[in-house]
């Protein structure tokens, strides 16, 4: 193994970290954008080549009958008792490769897109906020340390508060948005904080692996009060962080009135984080698979996630402002992932882990439409998108086929999310379960269905408004996102049985 | 492995692509839409000989997730409904070109794209190789026609729209898709196969018989192209359509997709045994006779053609899910022949040949006339004699009177309700004939033998344009041809209920 293959998962946080604090200094717009996409397909190779050799290793293992999976980094060569361990299993891989990705492709579309809508004189900071804020998502990834996941996350959180806020020039209310966020996320960050802190006090540890071991070592594991009330606190914090139905109310306006770069950035990669945390708590660190602990709050979390697809569905489908419509999406497509993971069965772990892919490329795709759309009208309400099937025809062509993922049409991405899902539900016999993504699916329709009516049915409301199709630079990481999500509806080997392996491992206790 | 079912996919789409290339040129832009339905029908026709002679035809497209694929396989009934939707699309291409240039109709290139994109579903959806599969191709087509349906762009057609995408869609969303998962998680299996998959999950730790009835109901609800009733709403409220629309999608190609997949379900999903074992299909036959009196009750009261037609269709469709309910309670030690099989896959064809004929003329009456309405063709019969002389030949055929194709689907599917001993079935076939004379030849009366009212605003009608006139000639033609000369359709009719 050379010097750099060797290295690679600390250099996924590195590299981003020191572009960050480099990027301050390149005061020319244009230079610090391109700092940026350097930086961050530097990184999307990196995150490729670890997924090479992940898959590498496990070609090699299994010859001797060992379940094989991860790739363990020690941070200054200290074990892990002392040290910070990075740790690249079949779980994470999934998502520090949607992170890069989506953190490349929004990087090469934000150039013009951000040159609109904050000043000259702060494109830099900006840049250097946007890789700082990834440091923090990839960190948080690849670290294998509770603790470290703390920092991380205060960290990323910080810097998207700061990124929403930039959209003030836009739109004064994102100030609003942002500082919501910062309490209410705040509050997720400090619960989390304590329920590390009660796992540290009963295990005396913080590397995850580590605790999970001492945690199966205490003989009242299921019935143990500190683990409890940790339990609890990380529930709520970082029901919190992924926005899980009831806990949402800081994401809609946050994402509503954030630049559009970063509504696009954040809707693919922000929560889903969210979403790996949880999975990585539940799964590797409490053992939920396997303990009745996990199985008595499972019914409350499937009650959160299916009224969040059912409510926020019923809400996107009455609001105007189609950032916000795509935010309350969000709020149910999470609510979808959480369903899927409480299932706790192979086909329900695999359909959220595959849907945290796809949903990824189709709202991140459908974002960055509306971002065009917004750099083209200037503004992104539904009366906005009259008549803009002929002024913009690609980008509505990518907004429409991203519609019928969210729906979950055949031949989308969102069919092979709900494919696994439902498989899922009705081998665990949950019928209600059942229902709501089945409900949820058809409250989808409606709220696309709005939209595509008004982009190819209704005539503009002002006729001589010119509106020209978004450049190209924005346009073609749009179309490349949306046509990724297309594939992999058509072609779901890749991410499924990614999606599959991972959901194995999970079930055995996310032990290698 | 045979690349042909595959082609039959592509060679629409690449029509399309053609098509939306053409579109500056209207003249090439037609030729290539019928050049394609010529390419097309040729292609179905070459594979018809060697499923007669028992050769398999399969080809895989590609493994979507671990263990589900895209895959198609030839077998009769497939072919049944692949042959008259690709055949009829040569003729309604050729009527589309006179219909839509004499109405000076908008988007005519959207028009013909969507066409072809829907002659791509209906092939994936007849020759799909299981159920996986179907569902693809089958919301394809509810797609690739909502354009078509919303073509005028009013607020009426939006709306009409918006019903059709609605019950299409919320049924093969809601009911179909979760039963084909859990016949899916129970089965392991949803390819389309001799017997059914259930063999071996039916029984203690299986499927129960509540659970057959329900899966069976989910699927035949989850197809609401079938148009049974209480979902059969989308069908009139489809007429919005230009009439080569109505013709060849909601006569033949869209609604024929709904019952044949039912029909494909029934017997190669579900199969014989596991369906009369429980019974689990007997309410089919109370639900679609019903569909058929009460259709037929409606479309008595409809003053306008296209809406008269289309609850016709409703009625029609219900005959076969009729025989498919009729075949699914045939006791297996009494009877082995199942006429209600064959009666089902002749009603496809005979049904697809008849009904395309009363729309097209429909839409050439509208063509020349620009009427509607059934009470104002008093006399009409007189100035458009070749258009209504076909409208005659249609109309007995969907009576079921000989000469008329109509006659030989439902002398078996007669043949089946008394071999099944359903006193219902029988009484619902000679009532429903009854009805049909009742709505059918009153139009042929008005038309020929009542006055025409006015002559001042009637005199100046004549015959539509020659390609709409050739083309329902040649689809009245066919009704009589199939009465003497059924073969391959009969064949391949035969062939299906041979199957186990």
């Amino acid at each position: 193994m050379n010097w750099i293959d060797f290295h690679l998962p600390v250099l996924l946080i590195l590299l981003p970290l020191m572009g960050g604090v480099i990027s301050i200094f390149l005061k020319w717009e244009h230079i610090a954008w391109l700092w940026t996409t350097m930086i961050s397909s530097l990184v999307f190779v990196g995150s490729g080549r670890l997924l090479y050799l992940l898959h590498q290793l496990q070609g090699l293992k299994t010859q001797d009958g060992l379940i094989p999976s991860h790739i363990s980094y020690f941070i200054g060569s200290w074990p892990r008792q002392w040290g910070i361990e990075l740790r690249i299993d079949p779980l994470n891989i999934i998502f520090i490769l949607v992170v890069s990705l989506m953190f490349f492709i929004v990087t090469v579309y934000a150039r013009r897109s951000i040159a609109s809508e904050i000043p000259g004189d702060r494109i830099h900071f900006f840049y250097s906020i946007w890789m700082l804020a990834i440091t923090g998502l990839l960190g948080i990834l690849v670290t294998g340390d509770a603790f470290n996941i703390y920092v991380l996350l205060e960290i990323s959180s910080l810097t998207i508060y700061t990124l929403i806020a930039m959209g003030k020039e836009r739109d004064p209310r994102a100030l609003t948005a942002s500082f919501r966020y910062l309490i209410q996320g705040s509050i997720g960050a400090s619960f989390i904080l304590l329920g590390i802190g009660y796992l540290l006090m009963i295990t005396g540890t913080l590397n995850l692996q580590d605790m999970r071991e001492q945690l199966l070592l205490l003989d009242d594991f299921s019935r143990n009060r500190t683990v409890m009330v940790a339990s609890a606190f990380l529930m709520v914090g970082l029901g919190l962080k992924m926005a899980l139905f009831p806990l949402h109310f800081w994401l809609p306006n946050a994402y509503a009135y954030a630049p559009s770069a970063v509504s696009a950035l954040l809707a693919a990669t922000a929560t889903k984080v969210g979403v790996y945390m949880f999975f990585r708590f539940v799964f590797t660190v409490l053992d939920a698979g396997h303990r009745i602990y996990f199985v008595s709050i499972r019914d409350l979390i499937m009650i959160c996630a299916g009224s969040g697809v059912l409510i926020c569905s019923l809400m996107a489908i009455y609001q105007q402002n189609i950032k916000k419509m795509l935010a309350y999406s969000s709020v149910a497509q999470v609510g979808y992932i959480v369903l899927g993971l409480a299932l706790n069965n192979e086909a329900g772990i695999a359909g959220s882990l595959v849907h945290v892919i796809n949903h990824a490329l189709i709202k991140g795709g459908m974002f960055m439409a509306v971002g065009a759309v917004t750099y083209r009208c200037g503004a992104n309400m539904l009366s906005d998108f009259r008549g803009l099937g002929r002024q913009m025809p690609w980008t509505m062509a990518a907004f429409t086929a991203g519609g019928f993922g969210l729906i979950g049409f055949p031949l989308t991405a969102g069919f092979v999310s709900k494919w696994y899902l439902i498989r899922g539900a009705v081998e665990a016999g949950a019928w209600p379960v059942t229902v709501v993504i089945l409900i949820g699916s058809l409250l989808a329709v409606i709220y696309v269905w709005r939209i595509i009516e008004t982009i190819y049915f209704v005539a503009p409301e002002n006729p001589e408004r010119s509106v020209q199709e978004a450049p190209l630079s924005m346009l073609l990481p749009t179309l490349l996102v949306i046509a990724a999500s297309l594939y992999f509806g058509f072609d779901a080997m890749l991410t499924g049985s990614l999606a599959e392996q991972a959901a194995r491992v999970m079930l055995s206790g996310g032990l290698p | 492995m045979s690349s042909l079912p595959m082609l039959t996919i592509l060679i629409p789409l690449i029509g399309a692509l053609a098509i939306a290339a053409a579109r500056r040129r209207p003249d090439l832009r037609e030729s290539i839409t019928f050049f394609t339905a010529l390419v097309l029908f040729g292609t179905v026709l070459s594979m018809v000989a060697p499923l007669l002679d028992g050769q398999e035809i399969y080809f895989k497209l590609i493994d979507v997730v671990p263990s589900m694929s895209i895959a198609f396989r030839v077998e009769p009934l497939g072919m049944i409904y692949a042959l008259i939707a690709s055949g009829l699309w040569i003729l309604n291409s050729l009527y589309s070109v006179g219909y839509m240039r004499a109405n000076g109709e908008k988007h005519q290139t959207r028009f013909y794209v969507c066409f072809a994109l829907s002659l791509s579903g209906a092939m994936g959806i007849a020759f799909a190789e299981n159920l996986f599969t179907l569902f693809i191709f089958y919301e394809m087509l509810t797609l690739s026609t909502f354009p078509l349906v919303t073509h005028k762009g009013s607020p009426e057609a939006v709306r009409s729209g918006r019903v059709y995408l609605g019950i299409l869609v919320s049924t093969s969303v809601g009911l179909l898709f979760p039963a084909m998962v859990w016949i899916y998680t129970q089965t392991g299996n949803l390819s389309f196969q001799p017997g059914g998959v259930f063999k071996d999950a039916i029984g203690e730790n299986g499927f129960g018989q509540g659970q057959i009835a329900l899966l069976f109901a989910m699927c035949v609800f989850g197809i609401g192209k079938a148009a049974i009733m209480p979902i059969h709403r989308w069908l009139p409220a489809a007429m919005v359509a230009p009439t080569p629309v109505s013709a060849l999608l909601h006569a033949v190609a869209v609604v024929k997709a709904g019952v044949f997949s039912i029909t494909k379900i029934a017997i190669h999903l579900f199969g014989w045994d596991t369906l009369t074992k429980y019974g689990s299909a007997s309410w089919l036959v109370y639900l679609s006779g019903f569909t058929i009196l009460s259709a037929s009750v409606i479309a008595l009261q409809q003053d306008n053609l296209k809406r008269r037609l289309a609850y016709s269709t409703v009625s029609q469709l219900s005959y076969i899910l009729l025989a498919v309910g009729l075949w699914a309670l045939i006791d297996p030690s009494e009877s082995s022949s199942r006429f209600a099989i064959t009666a089902a896959g002749m009603h496809i064809a005979v049904h697809a040949f008849g009904k395309i004929t009363l729309f097209f003329a429909a839409g050439s009456i509208y063509t020349a006339s620009h009427k509607t309405r059934i009470s104002e063709l008093d006399g009409i019969g007189f100035k458009m004699p070749i258009t209504m002389t076909a409208f005659a030949l249609g109309s007995i055929s969907m009576i079921g009177i000989p000469p008329a194709a109509g006659f030989l689907s439902k002398w078996y599917l007669m043949i089946g309700a008394w071999e099944a001993h359903h006193w219902f079935a029988i009484f619902v076939l000679l009532v429903s004939t009854l009805l049909n004379a009742g709505y059918y030849l009153p139009i042929i009366w008005r038309a020929f033998f009542c006055a025409a009212p006015d002559e001042s605003n009637f005199g100046n009608i004549q015959e539509a344009p020659w390609p709409m006139v050739v083309a329902l000639s040649v689809t009245a033609g066919g009704v009589l041809f199939i009465f003497f000369q059924p073969g391959v359709f009969l064949e391949l009719a035969t062939l299906l209920a041979a199957a186990p």
